[in-house]
This record gives structure tokens, C-alpha cells and sequence, in this order.
């Protein structure tokens, strides 16, 4: 049956794995094109991820805006850059090093987690069931990812707004700014509109 | 045996994990600028997954009230990575921005080229 808490599990270790295989084909891919393309799959799987993981507002978000803008963005970038082969001419002796360090640290760090998926684990034990119950009392909208965004932490949402618009200022300033010498001036309007 | 369940048991951190040091191994090793901000870019979605793994109860539902349901996974990390999500592309766009101008300045993205035109900037 559709749901059950091993078919839950299987499903998540697929698309896991098939993360892993697109991240992998992303690190060795040169021309940049395959690059954005892959990196979109990537979005698409982490979305389809999220919402096996429950996770269904992120995972609308993260579909829209890591698989849809973020794609645009970069195919922009690309057509403004041109560049679509890079050389490979540096030695990755010391960045593979480094990485495996790390990975290295945090794996010794997940070990010492609850299991994945248990209910009794310390996260849902404090805050998670006050949200719950306060906000089905209050008769909050019954999307409790709604009710925390908006009514609980609705200042953390105003300060997102404030970094996406100022971002959003620092993309018009960056691209459209007569200020700079000697920059040429192509139509780049259209990297802007898609921030704004 | 037990090894083999503690493994089966952290799968989703260790995937998390390896797409983290993936994307910091674009971030460090690769030269082109789109590329590095690519890996910055999959570096960030594992931090998506590594606060909305500990947040999914198996057996439990998403966090939308019913009444026929009891069990419903963590809806704070949630809220945390729809900020988060929102302002990693807010800070994506900014740096392919950067790259735009880099790119009228200097006349290429490869940061090898960049340092040989540009002496003091190494």
C-alpha cells in the first residue's frame, strides 16, 4: 500500500540515490549548458524528495523558484556571458582533500542523530506540538506551515522580503548603472525583470 | 548487522552530506564562475534536506490539519527552509549579476584568466 512507512522509506532512497548519481554527473560536466540543464533535474528531484519528506509547501517553492527562476537566471547568465566550455587545467589534489575532510567531520557528527523518521525524536518533542495545538485552537489556517509563517514568525518573513529586496536593488544596480566606465551596455534589462 | 541499520537508518544524512561536500568541491576546484556558483547552489539545497530530514515522522502527514489525522511531521523547519529557499535565489542572482559585470570588465569567467589580467588581485 501506497504510504506505508517501508514503501515511504524506499522512495526516498531512490530519488537519494539518483541525487547523488545527478550531483556527480554535475561536478564532472563541462560544457555549461549540460551544467544549468542538470542542476535543474537536481531542483526537480529535491522537490520530488521534499514532498515524500512531507514537506509540501517547500516543495512547490523549491520546484517554482530553484527549478523555474533559478534555471532562467542561469540560461541568462549564460547568453550574457556566452561561455558554454570551460578548460580543465587545475590540479583537484587539494579541493578533493579538503572535501573528504569534511564529509568526514559531518559523518562522524550524523552518527551520533536519532534515527531518520522516528517519531520520539528531541525536534518534535517542544515547539513542533505547541505550533500544532495553539494554532488549531486559535482557529489558525489549517496549513500549520501557513499559520507559523504568517502568524507565529511573521517578522522572519519580513525580514526575507527585505533581502530579496535588497537584492533585488543590487541586481538593477549591478546590471543597469550608468556609473561604470568603459562598461559596455547590452540588454541585460531582462536579468532584472526576472529578480523583480 | 547493526552497522548495516545504523547505515540504513543515516542514509538521508549521508546523501545530504555528500551533496554538501560536492558542492563545496565545485565551489573550491572549478574555475569558471557560473560553475562555482552552481556548486554554491547545491551546496545550499543539502542544507534544505539536512533540516527537512530530522523534520518527517515515518507514518506521520503533512503538516495540514484534518481530522483523521494524528501524526503530523515537523512544520518549523519548513518554515525556515521557505525563507531560506527564497533568499538563496535572491543571493544566486546577485552573484550571476556580479559575474555579468566581471565578465564586461575582464573579458572572461575563468578565474585563471581573471588573476592574469588582473596581478593585484591574486
Amino acid at each position: 500500500m501506497i504510504g506505508t512507512p517501508s514503501a515511504e522509506a524506499f522512495v526516498m532512497a531512490v530519488l537519494l540515490t539518483l541525487l547523488a548519481a545527478v550531483t556527480i554527473a554535475i561536478a564532472r560536466q563541462r560544457n555549461m549548458f549540460g551544467v544549468v540543464i542538470l542542476a535543474s533535474i537536481y531542483s526537480f528531484l529535491m522537490a520530488s524528495l521534499m514532498i515524500v519528506l512531507d514537506a509540501v509547501d517547500v516543495a512547490m517553492t523549491e520546484a517554482s523558484v530553484g527549478a523555474g527562476i533559478s534555471t532562467v537566471i542561469l540560461l541568462t547568465t549564460l547568453y550574457l556571458t556566452g561561455s558554454m566550455e570551460y578548460p580543465q587545467r587545475r590540479s583537484v589534489a587539494i579541493p578533493l582533500f579538503v572535501s573528504i575532510v569534511v564529509g568526514a567531520a559531518l559523518v562522524w557528527g550524523t552518527i551520533g542523530l536519532p534515527a531518520f523518521g522516528i517519531s520520539d525524536a528531541p525536534i518534535h518533542q517542544h515547539v513542533a506540538p505547541t505550533y500544532i495545538d495553539f494554532s488549531r485552537k486559535h482557529d489558525m489556517p489549517p496549513n500549520i506551515v501557513t499559520a507559523v509563517l504568517a502568524d507565529f514568525r511573521g517578522f522572519d518573513t519580513l525580514g526575507e522580503t527585505t533581502v530579496v529586496f535588497t537584492a533585488g536593488i543590487g541586481v538593477l544596480l549591478l546590471l543597469q548603472g550608468g556609473w561604470r566606465i568603459g562598461g559596455s551596455r547590452r540588454d541585460e534589462e531582462t536579468e532584472g525583470d526576472d529578480e523583480i | 548487522m547493526e552497522m548495516l541499520e545504523t547505515f540504513a537508518a543515516h542514509y538521508n544524512y549521508f546523501i545530504t552530506i555528500f551533496l554538501m561536500i560536492s558542492g563545496l568541491f565545485i565551489v573550491i576546484a572549478r574555475g569558471n564562475l557560473i560553475k562555482k556558483l552552481v556548486g554554491l547552489s547545491l551546496f545550499q539545497t543539502s542544507v534544505y534536506l539536512l533540516y527537512l530530514t530530522p523534520a518527517k515522522i515515518l507514518g506521520g502527514t503533512a503538516p495540514i490539519y484534518d481530522e483523521s489525522y494524528k501524526l503530523y511531521s515537523n512544520p518549523l523547519p519548513h518554515v525556515l527552509m521557505l525563507t531560506a529557499i527564497v533568499v538563496g535565489v535572491a543571493t544566486l542572482s546577485l552573484g550571476l549579476a556580479l559575474v555579468v559585470r566581471i565578465k564586461e570588465a575582464y573579458g572572461t569567467v575563468e578565474e585563471d584568466e581573471i588573476f592574469a589580467k588582473d596581478p593585484e588581485a591574486e
